[in-house]
């Protein structure tokens, strides 16, 4: 066995036998179920590291073949599948959710179905399930592609796949039983984000030591996004997360900070979690996969490093923007709202560079539905970060704050920007790791794109009107000086664009499961790449 | 010596601001060098440069 390999079996050896010790002295039933999932996934990940042990019987895969970089695909193929199944899953909560919001009844009265576990359900599977594993397939696919090197490690790339979905069952079923930290975007408690904590590392060094063997001298600005998006996210989580056990066997935990400093670092987390999660990371995407697919390179290389820099520098400081009207000092709260404006630069140059890089080349826009979906992806992203500062000056967040509005604005910018362009992303890559020509069916592409983008439309205007107008009846005043309206009633003035919001969630998961079904056909039956002669001949993977 | 907060904060502001300011000045000045042009052309085709 390499060092590699014995290490990770010892490693999952301990975590078995602590496993096991805390399921039987667990101090609450959820700790004790966790603890099991945990001994079950460390006792499951030492068989896969002796049985790949055996099946590969003393050889080690070759970095390279002829000559050729022989990429480490596996990783990639699972993450890839792994996304599409937490996207619909993820999707559906967000459905259901959204009618218990119009219907109440379907709470069914359980505690593990109220509004309160399900939404965070929904959150965590569509942002971190879903587009943590577009991410962690695409980077290590991009990062190797453009190094021209295979990513090192016989174990370590799939302990940072398959133990950031161990990750994920783990936080989800915690939500359920109702284990959380009561932190937006941050609920895992403290053992969920230790273990995450380790993968997260390990996922860290995979990237970095692609890049330290990488054929290629100059890196390709797509890794500087990924790059960014990994080091940031392990930064805000080790600090948002900072927490001390009640006791190493139960769930429960406090956060050392307090009060307001606590309001600030989870908005500091909270708001670089959209910077550099949805946002850097899937910007990576974009530079790679956009002129790849319209085959031209990136319109401006120069503007492509000024945008990367210029939105590290300003991200960061934007979190006070969630906390406007609040304990938190003015000057704090003015400083987010003025970096928030500052944003609009390197977004809008970011969205011109991505737009324009199909400069001379828009009628593929009409022939390529893939394309399309990028694109239009890109535009969402330039509409969304164009609102999102309107929404942080001050004047405008005292009527969207609290509102529909903000959900409208997450959505215009979690459904068109990160959705399309993780939809884009997939279509294009899963036929080349598979060596496919193309998916299975362009047709169907385009039944997806049509169907979700009137799901989207749905969704987002149901809720600009549905905000708006709360917010506007929260702020109405009688001659007399008494609220016009009570709360109840904007509750049911909203309920019509409840529905109008689940009807376009419908439509957006429509064509995510049709897009399962033409992922699944090109796997199975899309014509492949090679003709079949070549085929024989190629190194088995 | 004992600081105040007003010396601190003001120190770290303005400080922070130069930083900030001749760091992003010269991430300007790199990408906008016309040396680079040609480094950055290459770049641009990574991508779409077969292996």
């Amino acid at each position: 066995m390499s060092l590699e390999e014995t290490a990770y079996s010892v490693f999952l050896g301990l975590l078995f036998l602590y496993c096991v010790l805390a399921a039987g002295k667990a101090v609450d039933p959820v700790f004790a179920f966790h603890a099991t999932i945990g001994a079950i996934a460390s006792a499951a990940g030492i068989f896969l590291i002796v049985r790949s042990y055996i099946d590969r019987d003393g050889r080690v895969e070759p970095a390279e073949i002829n000559g050729k970089p022989n990429y480490n695909l596996g990783p990639v193929k699972f993450a890839s599948i792994a996304a599409m199944f937490w996207g619909i899953a993820g999707f559906s909560v967000g459905i259901w959710i959204a009618l218990e919001l119009a219907y109440p009844a379907l709470n069914l009265g359980l505690p593990w179905t109220t509004f309160g576990r399900l939404r965070p359900l929904h959150t965590s599977a569509v942002i971190f399930a879903f587009g943590g594993n577009v991410l962690l397939a695409t980077s290590f696919y991009v990062v190797q592609r453009t190094s021209r090197a295979r990513m090192p490690g016989l174990v370590t790339p799939w302990v940072v796949i398959l133990g950031y979905n161990v990750f994920i069952v783990i936080a989800g079923t915690g939500y359920l039983l109702g284990v959380t930290q009561s932190k937006e975007y941050a609920e895992p408690e403290w053992y969920a984000d230790l273990w995450l904590t380790i993968v997260w590392v390990a996922y860290l060094l995979v990237f970095l030591a692609t890049l330290w063997r990488r054929k290629e001298p100059h890196i390709y600005v797509a890794n500087w996004f990924y790059l960014a998006f990994i080091v940031t996210i392990a930064m805000l989580h080790i600090i948002n997360n900072a927490a001390v056990p009640v006791s190493v066997f139960g769930s429960k935990s406090y956060v050392v900070w307090s009060g307001v400093q606590d309001a600030m670092v989870q908005w500091w987390y909270g708001h670089n979690a959209v910077g550099f999660f949805l946002t850097a990371g899937f910007l990576a995407i974009m530079y790679y996969f956009v002129p790849k697919r319209a085959n031209r390179p990136v319109y401006s290389y120069r503007l492509s490093i000024i945008h990367f820099w210029a939105l590290i520098f300003l991200y960061i400081w934007a979190g006070p923007h969630h906390l406007h009207y609040t304990a938190l000092p003015e000057w704090a709260s003015t400083l987010g709202m003025v970096f928030s404006v500052m944003l609009w630069m390197p977004s809008w140059g970011g969205m011109i560079n991505g737009l324009m890089t199909l400069s001379g080349a828009w009628d593929k826009l009409r022939t390529d539905p893939v394309l399309r979906l990028l694109v239009v992806s890109v535009a969402f992203y330039g509409m969304s970060t164009f609102e999102g500062p309107l929404m942080s000056v001050k004047a405008v967040n005292s009527l969207s704050h609290y509102t529909d509005w903000t959900i409208g604005h997450v959505h215009s910018g979690a459904l068109g920007w990160v959705g399309y362009v993780s939809f884009g992303a997939l279509y294009c890559m899963v036929p080349w790791i598979y060596g496919k020509r193309d998916v299975y069916s362009l047709k169907l592409v385009d039944w997806h794109f049509w169907i979700s983008t009137l799901g989207i439309v749905l969704y987002i205007t149901s809720m600009w009107v549905s905000g708006i107008m709360q917010g506007l009846m929260w702020r109405a005043y009688t001659e007399l000086g008494f609220l016009q309206y009570s709360f109840v009633e904007t509750v049911e003035a909203m309920h019509p664009y409840y529905v109008i919001r689940a009807l376009g969630g419908i439509l957006f998961l429509t064509g995510a499961v049709i897009m399962a079904v033409n992922l699944y056909l090109t796997i199975r039956h899309g014509e492949s790449e090679k003709p079949a002669a070549d085929v024989a001949l190629a190194p088995a993977e | 010596m004992d600081f105040s907060y007003e010396q601190v904060a003001a120190f770290a502001q303005q400080s922070g601001l130069l930083y900030f300011f001749l760091i992003f000045s010269a991430i300007c000045v790199y990408a906008l060098w016309p040396k680079n042009k040609a480094k950055f052309d290459h770049a641009a085709q990574i991508p779409l440069e077969e292996d």
